[in-house]
């Protein structure tokens, strides 16, 4: 464990030195934002500064906090119960042949239906309660994590296996150290695809179906036509999701999967 | 305690694979299968390394370690070269620090410096790769080494090198080996005792031994045995190869007497020289 620690704040520096790339690209779409600013009014499109200014004035006013944790929480929920669950169920298909012809229609029919018809049969289902958009990201995530565990296991390693078996690996041993760091390679981006767009889809469940958080935040504004606000909201939905990918993810993500080449 | 088997056939599906071997591995004994490709020898180590189940015959083995090495180096990628080493030991319930000391100094015995260790598998070349295969399997101190033709991908130097390595281990520590390989030459070189399969089903059609100790044999001894050894008729057939021609009438004789039958591959040149004669000119017989 402390090795692990040493090894990460040895990295640290590293990592933190690589983010300049990500700075620089991320300031060059903040002035394609304020260049294109310049042409339109500011009800159409307000300048990078006043939506800044927006979401200030809502973080001083406390209304920013209670929001997206709001959102944070549906959002997180919803990705718990589609990773957990798509995670076990797609193992558990993965492992039998008819399980998995079975299925990949079924998936294809989930993956299909767009969340937005999703979001409407919930809303007939929970009403305006938190089960609304956790119900909406379930569905939206789980097919993505379910395909991934799926293929995670159909594809382990015959000659793996055969050695595993040679060397006559206990059975906890080899599904920790032959089967699981396989499977978890497939899944370690599936989760990561799916803490996107967990994010995105609460927000839409929100804007439609809840009186509280980001979504039902951007609703106001949208109905007050305050476009800075509006702008505002987007900034913040966007940091934390940037925030928790490269803070978090990518970090772990470079831990887990050290043994792999690196491409770039 | 020795490695029995008694007339064990196996098929797949309805491929008769192994029509009836028998054979005994005595402790400390090299024995080498060779035969070509198909002929089952890699069904007949899967059988004795338990990774297959009997069908037919009867199979006993006294050993109480075996260890196999496959034709494919087979290191888990997420781990450095140190833990793959360490897995066999550790699956026997040695602790981690000790499997990985123990890892280490095999791994420097076999050549692997420290760098080496503490890599990942894709960071090292395939000569390297199959040197932690081969720790991997000697870090346990086998009493029974099964080896799969693992050094068939590499390089005439490496090949040399893990054989030293490999045979000055059998000799210090006194493991039985049952190899199998394509190559009569490397069989010559490390064996006691060599078997020759032919295909279809795969049976043991020949048995030699080559002169001395493994360890004294030099190359001119290997290349004169290896080429004895091919004279043999029922190996040459077991190859696919052409029967042997006369020594002198080979020479002499115009090269339309020396063609094969019409539909053999054949290199371009007759052979000129007597040596040549030994050149693999046809395969006659191949099977999956």
């Amino acid at each position: 464990m402390l090795r692990l620690l040493a090894r990460v704040l040895r990295g640290l520096p590293g990592y933190l030195w690589s983010g300049w790339g990500a700075a620089a690209s991320l300031f060059l779409l903040l002035a394609a934002w304020e260049a294109v600013a310049a042409f339109y009014d500011p009800l159409i499109l307000p300048d990078p500064l006043a939506a800044f200014a927006a979401l200030w004035g809502l973080v001083q006013q406390g209304a920013a906090w209670p929001a997206i944790v709001a959102t944070g929480r549906r959002a997180l929920m919803g990705l718990a119960l589609a990773v957990s669950v798509g995670s076990l169920l797609g193992l558990a298909a993965g492992l039998s042949v008819t399980a998995s012809v079975l299925s990949r229609p079924l998936v294809t029919v989930l993956l299909g239906t767009p969340p937005i018809a999703w979001l409407v049969l919930a809303m007939l289902w929970f009403g305006m309660s938190d089960g609304t958009p956790v119900f909406t990201v379930f569905i939206a995530c789980f097919p993505v994590v379910f395909v991934s565990a799926l293929q995670g296991t159909r594809t382990l390693d015959l000659q793996l296996r055969d050695m595993a078996r040679a060397y006559r690996l206990p059975r906890g041993m080899a599904l920790r150290e032959v089967y699981g760091p396989h499977v978890l390679s497939y899944l370690f981006p599936a989760w990561v695809t799916a803490l996107g767009s967990a994010w995105k889809v609460t927000v839409m469940a929100e804007l439609l179906a809840s009186s509280d958080g980001v979504g039902a935040a951007l609703a106001a504004s949208r109905a007050q036509l305050d476009t800075a606000v509006t702008m505002g909201w987007i900034v913040a939905v966007v940091g934390c999701l940037l925030a928790v990918e490269y803070g978090f993810l990518e970090p772990l993500k470079r831990e887990v999967e050290r043994w792999r080449e690196t491409p770039l | 305690m020795s490695l029995v088997l008694s007339d064990v056939r196996h098929s797949y599906a309805l491929t008769e694979v192994l029509g009836g071997v028998s054979l005994t591995l005595s402790p400390g004994g090299v024995v080498a299968l060779v035969g070509p490709s198909g002929c089952g020898k890699t069904t007949l180590l899967h059988l004795c390394a338990g990774l297959l189940t009997l069908q037919e015959g009867a199979m006993h083995s006294g050993f109480a370690k075996p260890a196999l090495m496959f034709q494919q180096p087979r290191l888990l990628p997420w781990q450095t070269t140190a833990d793959n080493i360490a897995l066999g030991l550790r699956a026997q319930g040695v602790a981690r620090s000790d499997a990985r000391t123990r890892a280490q100094a095999m791994g420097n015995a076999l050549g692997l410096d420290a760098e080496a260790l503490a890599a990942y598998p894709h960071q090292l070349s395939g000569g390297m790769q199959s040197r932690a295969a081969l720790a991997r399997a000697l870090v346990l101190q086998p009493d029974l080494l099964l080896i799969d033709e693992p050094f068939a991908a590499l390089d005439i130097g490496l090949k040399a090198q893990l054989h030293r390595l490999l045979l000055r281990h059998q000799a210090e520590q006194g493991t039985a080996v049952l190899m199998i390989t394509h190559d009569l030459m490397e069989a010559v070189r490390l064996a006691n005792t060599v078997l020759v399969m032919a295909a279809a089903p795969g049976r043991i059609v020949h048995r030699h031994t080559p002169p001395g100790a493994a360890l004294t044999r030099s190359d001119a001894t290997v290349y004169h045995d290896t080429a004895e050894l091919l004279r043999v008729p029922v190996v040459r057939e077991a190859f696919g190869l052409d029967a042997l021609q006369e020594e002198g009438r080979a020479a002499s004789e115009p090269a339309a007497a020396v063609l094969p039958l019409p539909g053999a591959r054949v290199p371009l040149a007759p052979p000129a020289d007597p040596g040549a004669a030994q050149l693999p000119s046809s395969r006659s017989r191949q099977c999956g």
